[in-house]
């Protein structure tokens, strides 16, 4: 056995990964069923920034991500959105990223056209685009946004998008939300917007890996965060417990729609992160065995070693 | 030929057919589109120099009566049409055939189809690497570098070059040509950039490269400033003000000594003061200061753990989104979006029983 796991091919470990994470999506995919998640105090933290916002206030939406890191990120942006819009906030996407504002597009397609047909382009919503110069570009929206920012995405002139006509800065947003990647993301956001304007408020949803380099800056300079898909699906948890039945499937009569248990039934689109996290649970079994039996088999070559 | 060959042979023909069979039996990895008509009217007035599109039949157009006739008896060079092409569902496009089987707003779209059997091969010819180096790796591997550098040009030049540069230099061309609505005055201090950015192209010249030095030294000079002032002021000055707090912490609504933020006060300060210690070489690392670095070694590793199960997190989550687009999308084995009629939403029906 100690020879058998000693000169295991790592391919073998490659395909016991797929099978620890294809297997519960299957699963989860055709059972519909999903852990519960108990959000924790910093995702808790998002929710209330979003929720104690009064409705109509300005949310600056930074996706600063590209599809190579939309599994983590994609469930947190969609919530973010959907959170905003179901408060009636007033939400300005912009993206740091070349690729964000195709992220920011998906969201506005897939969330605000089809589950907040009310929400008007240029007076509840609006897309600023991506403009090129990764903190450069926060340095001078912070001041004055007309100066990068003398259009849309559609090319319609700031003057003609009524949602801006009260804006001149970022400092006239009510609270940031960025969706964060990598550079430039939400480090910079803190260094450059955040900490020399300490008025503003933050909130941020970023990937595993710069989760534990932002948390020292909570949470004076930032004031919650989702760290990689858990946060998100903790997120996801608290919205659908505030906003369920305006978020669950209707009937014919626009009544939400419920399981057996009495559970409002939710659009798989709402569930992403709940979703991922089954196959998170039983990959890391394995990650833990491996670890276990990597270490054991280092232990027990090291005596070996040791007693020639 | 060699048994690996062989094998490999094999299993490629095997799922090539299993790949055939449920594209064509189910129509597994085909994409759907609804037709939306996009019709709009010019509203100016006569002898406006401005165009004033408004959709053909929206709010605004009902209200102000502006489109009371059909949109076919607008004089041509009044209106504009064309379709636009949504991305619809599988039972959405089956709903409108058991309705009307002449209806072609709902349509089966090749290059949406497509584009799901590309983005689903390169996926696999990616994960390929895992076994070992092969061309299909290659081929997928070439392709990105190849569109995400075109994808950047076409970004930068649209995005940024056009409004940004030549919007605020020549408006008035911008205005005619790519961006009507641009209201900008022109801005002539643009002209520095302007000319920085071409003294920067001066490196691809043979001759006179060490023009392209003086942008460059602008560039690295100004980075340098703005990276400076911000790490000072984000990560040493208020990390310095986020340590100091109390190690006795009061819970502010009962007034009552609160024992788990005082511990947690009391690691951040120790972890921090820890950590300092072991990257302070000035004094050799014995007795109390030796054991103190010890302990910053421990709160580093800790660190590093967090980091690495967080990275691990990460990586299983970005590795479940391609397998549910493959499961989804391309084989349909799993409909958690509910996107497909019942018969169409999973292979595995038949042990729906068994799973629950």
């Amino acid at each position: 056995m100690y020879e058998f796991f000693r000169d295991l091919d790592r391919r073998w470990i490659f395909l016991m990964m797929f099978l620890c994470v294809a297997v519960p999506i299957i699963i989860i995919g055709a059972t519909g069923k999903t852990f519960p998640e108990e959000p924790t105090q910093l995702v808790r933290a998002v929710f209330d920034e979003i929720e104690n916002l009064p409705s109509g206030s300005k949310v600056l939406l930074s996706y600063d991500y590209d599809p190579a890191s939309e599994g983590e990120l994609a469930p947190m942006a969609t919530m973010f959105a959907y959170h905003c819009a179901a408060k009636g906030h007033k939400m300005y996407f912009m993206a740091l990223w070349p690729v964000g504002p195709q992220m920011v597009d998906d969201t506005i397609e897939n969330i605000i056209k089809k589950d907040f047909k009310d929400l008007k382009y240029g007076e509840d919503y609006v897309n600023l685009g991506y403009k090129s110069g990764y903190e450069g570009v926060i340095k001078v929206i912070i001041t004055d946004f007309t100066e990068l920012y003398s259009t849309d995405t559609r090319g319609t002139p700031w003057s003609a998008i009524p949602m801006c006509h009260d804006v001149n800065s970022v400092q006239d947003m009510d609270l940031i939300v960025n969706v964060s990647a990598g550079y430039a993301g939400t480090k910079e956001w803190v260094q450059y917007a955040v900490t020399p304007y300490p008025k503003l408020r933050m909130v941020a949803g970023c990937t595993g890996v710069q989760a534990p380099l932002l948390y020292p800056y909570i949470p004076q300079q930032l004031h919650g965060l989702l760290g990689a898909i858990k946060g998100a699906a903790e997120y996801e948890a608290l919205v659908i417990e505030a906003y369920g039945d305006k978020m669950a499937r209707k009937d014919a009569g626009d009544n939400p729609l419920t399981d057996d248990n009495g559970d409002y039934l939710i659009p798989g689109k709402y569930t992403e992160g709940i979703r991922r996290m089954g196959p998170q649970l039983v990959a890391h079994l394995l990650m833990i065995l491996l670890i276990i039996v990597g270490n054991v088999i280092y232990f027990v070559e090291r005596r070996r070693e040791g007693r020639r | 030929m060699k048994k690996e060959t062989v094998i490999w042979t094999v299993v490629m023909l095997v799922g090539a057919l299993v790949l055939v069979l449920n594209g064509a039996l189910r129509g597994a990895g085909s994409a759907y589109v609804k037709a939306v008509p996009m019709q709009f009217v010019n509203v100016a007035e006569p002898g406006e120099v401005n165009a004033d599109w408004i959709r053909y039949n929206s709010d605004r157009a009902f209200d102000e009566k502006l489109c009371t006739q059909p949109f076919e008896d607008i004089p041509e060079d009044l209106r504009e049409s064309w379709v636009r092409y949504e991305q619809a569902e599988l039972g959405e496009y089956l709903a409108s055939r058991a309705a009307d089987p002449n209806d072609d707003n709902y349509r089966f779209s090749l290059s949406q189809t497509l584009g799901i059997w590309v983005a689903a091969l390169f996926t696999l010819f990616i994960f390929s690497f895992l076994y070992k180096d092969n061309p299909f790796y290659k081929i997928a591997e070439s392709s990105v570098v190849g569109v995400s550098a075109a994808y950047w040009m076409v970004i930068g030049f649209w995005d940024v070059i056009v409004p940004n540069l030549l919007g605020k230099v020549a408006p008035a061309m911008v205005r005619a040509w790519s961006i009507p609505g641009l209201e900008d005055p022109p801005n002539y201090w643009y002209l520095v950039p302007l000319i920085l950015g071409l003294m920067l192209l001066w490196r691809l010249s043979p001759k006179g490269s060490w023009i392209g030095r003086w942008p460059l030294a602008f560039v690295i000079g100004t980075t340098a400033g703005i990276r400076l002032i911000g790490f000072i002021q984000a990560d040493f000055l208020s990390q310095i003000r986020n340590t100091v707090i109390p190690l006795i912490a009061i819970d502010s609504a009962t007034g009552s000594f609160a024992f788990w933020d005082s511990l947690k006060n009391l690691i951040i300060v120790i972890g921090v003061l820890s950590a300092l210690t072991y990257f302070f070489f000035s004094v050799e690392h014995k007795g109390v200061v030796g054991k103190t670095a010890r302990l910053g070694i421990w709160f580093l590793m800790i660190t590093f753990g967090a980091a690495f199960g967080y990275t691990v997190m990460g990586r299983i989550a970005l590795f479940a989104i391609r397998l549910e687009f493959l499961f989804d999308d391309w084989l349909w084995l799993i409909d958690p979006l509910g996107r497909r009629a019942a018969e169409y939403a999973s292979l595995l029906w038949p042990a729906m029983p068994l799973l629950g």
